[in-house]
């Protein structure tokens, strides 16, 4: 009953304060709309300046590897490379090709030194190389870099948007004096607890449903598992956050000092979570992984969305969220103590 | 304990660290009385206060209410509580706040929407009922956390700083509500600096620097000091005036 009297009130809350309600549902997913864009983007297609020299045979093969040919002599192409006009320069030295670089980038670098490989290779048909049949095990052909980092992503902004708002509001409820009305009320400790994560957990349920959604149906991310799964993972991020959240508040004197959590807590769990590879880091840091609830939540989406595999596979995750959950859960009521022993 | 005594303060002493904020105090509050605590800021007041609504506990000595140690879950069910902040939910309405809390103790359905409007007509916010708080006037909100302490028709109220940044006539009309809610037989204990608010007290005691320098009734105090005001009394009892 005093449970409920807090949901019900977090809840309207929530729908009183548009701008965080949207904060939470509409940053998430313009975000991933962005990275979708950044990172689903087509190949890029080089400027090549040719020196009259070469042979046209090489400029037909670059310009059917997609890149933009120009003709122009060596002092042009100077000037060009200089103005950024054109990515690379190839003329003809004894024979040999010669390429010259802009080279500030090294995505555009490689960009052009595929080309030009391809083209140089086909003009030697001793060196072709077989026709590699490639089959994968997971994932496609079309797979964008976008598809991989998704997952990661979902589970990143779900737990970082809860665990701002979270972690904020229960600051204001003890900065704004009502934690100690409430503490003056019979009302115990981990009936607050309780109370903030079913407010909470009834909002990102929401929160995540929508985001998923979003990712997978409007931006089209790969989707192999359910989608109920997808939801049950997200949610006990949110679970996870909030209760991270709130527990951390309790060591924040107001809102600045909130969001100084934000490099030390959440950041690192991006890089910890698996949106880089770990296998080159040294042992130690990457045990580090192991303590960073992010890292289950980033796994399982990843099992369900990309390997589309189910329960078995995401079972550990799952332990691991709900036990960091009630951990920081129990610390929570702990940490009221201070307020009030009983 | 007597069936008179409401409140029993026994040798309390609060330290905060190596800070002593309460040292010794012992004073009875009587039942259906305005108590009041009269004292400089600084003086320790609040954290009395805090420690007899059980949301603080004494470092040393007890503290009983309604005959039961606190700190006590049952009895603070029967305590009303209004902290010096106007601690309300500034998005929501004076109606969604007085819900909030009075589910919080117990009251539903069409017992707590009696409670709710007899509360706002007491503290004469009916026509606000349904404006956020937010957009409330200082003195407003002061009215409406009065209201949500009595939502529960507690036993006990304990008021820290009540009237602080009232105008003068709220001031004289929260006063009134007070004396009418004493007489039905609620035991009031409340903290003012403001000396002329003492005055309306049955009883007062006079804190300064966590010490209790002086409990009696207003005229009592005046008359054993000889003096013409409260403030005089308490210049008196503070070791300024001999």
């Amino acid at each position: 009953m005093r449970v409920r009297a807090i949901v019900v009130r977090i809840i309207r809350q929530f729908f009183r304060d548009k701008r965080t309600l949207g904060l939470m549902i509409f940053a998430p997913m313009f975000v991933l709309f962005l990275m979708n864009l950044v990172f689903n983007g087509e190949e890029y297609k080089p400027t090549i300046g040719v020196a009259k020299d070469v042979p046209d045979v090489i400029v037909e093969k670059l310009e059917k590897n997609d890149a933009v040919i120009k003709e122009m002599t060596k002092e042009t192409a100077n000037n060009q490379l200089e103005k950024q006009k054109i990515d690379a320069f190839i003329e003809m030295n004894d024979q040999a090709p010669k390429i010259t670089l802009e080279g500030s980038d090294p995505s555009v670098n490689k960009a052009v030194l595929v080309s030009v490989q391809n083209a140089f290779q086909a003009l030697a048909p001793q060196t072709q190389s077989l026709d590699l049949k490639t089959i994968y095990l997971h994932g496609s052909e079309d797979m964008a870099l976008f598809d991989n980092f998704g997952p990661v992503l979902i589970g990143f902004f779900v737990f970082f948007f809860v665990f701002l708002i979270a972690g904020v509001s229960f600051l204001r409820e003890r900065t704004g004096g009502t934690l100690e009305r409430l503490l003056a009320t019979p009302l115990r400790r981990w009936e607050i607890v309780i109370g903030y994560v079913i407010g909470f957990g009834i909002f990102t349920t929401f929160q995540a449903s929508l985001i998923s959604w979003f990712a997978i149906d409007i931006l089209d991310m790969m989707m192999e598992g359910s989608f109920l799964y997808v939801l049950f993972i997200t949610f006990l991020l949110a679970m996870t956050a909030l209760t991270l959240g709130t527990l951390l508040s309790a060591f924040a004197n107001n809102e600045l000092q909130m969001f100084q959590f934000i490099p030390l807590v959440v950041v690192p769990q991006i890089f910890f979570s698996g949106l880089f590879n770990l296998e080159t880091m040294t042992e130690w840091l990457r045990s580090l992984s192991v303590i960073m609830p992010l890292t289950y939540g980033a796994d399982a989406l990843r099992e369900i969305m990309i390997r589309g595999n189910g329960w078995e596979e995401i079972a550990l995750d799952v332990y691991a969220l709900l036990g960091f959950s009630l951990l920081f859960m129990v610390l929570n009521v702990i940490a009221l103590k201070k307020y009030r022993r009983l | 304990m007597s069936e008179t005594v409401c409140i029993r303060v026994e040798h309390v002493s609060k330290r905060f660290g190596k800070k002593i904020v309460i040292e010794d105090i012992t004073m009875d509050v009587k039942k259906g009385e305005i108590f009041g605590m009269l004292g400089p800021s600084g003086a320790g007041k609040t954290t009395l206060v805090k420690m007899i609504a059980g949301i603080a506990e004494a470092t040393s000595g007890t503290i009983h209410v309604l005959n039961t140690k606190m700190p006590n879950l049952q009895v603070m069910k029967r305590i009303g509580f209004m902290a010096q902040s106007d601690a309300l939910y500034g998005e929501l309405t004076a109606l969604e706040n007085l819900q909030f809390f009075a589910a919080i103790y117990g009251l539903k359905g069409k017992k707590q929407k009696q409670r709710i409007e007899e509360v706002m007509e007491l503290v004469n916010l009916s026509e606000h009922m349904k404006k956020t708080v937010n957009n409330y006037s200082g003195g407003m909100k002061r009215r409406l956390s009065l209201a949500a302490c009595l939502l529960h028709e507690p036993e006990v109220l304990i008021l820290d700083e009540p009237t602080v940044g009232i105008d003068p006539v709220l001031r004289q009309s929260i006063w009134e509500e007070l004396e009418r809610i004493r007489q039905k037989g609620t035991t009031i204990v409340v903290t003012t600096h403001v000396m002329d608010e003492a005055e309306k007290c049955q009883r007062l005691a006079m804190i300064r620097d966590g010490r209790l320098i002086a409990v009696g009734s207003p005229e009592e105090l005046k008359k054993r000091t000889n003096s013409q005001t409260i403030e005089e009394a308490f210049l008196y009892f503070g070791g300024a005036r001999k």
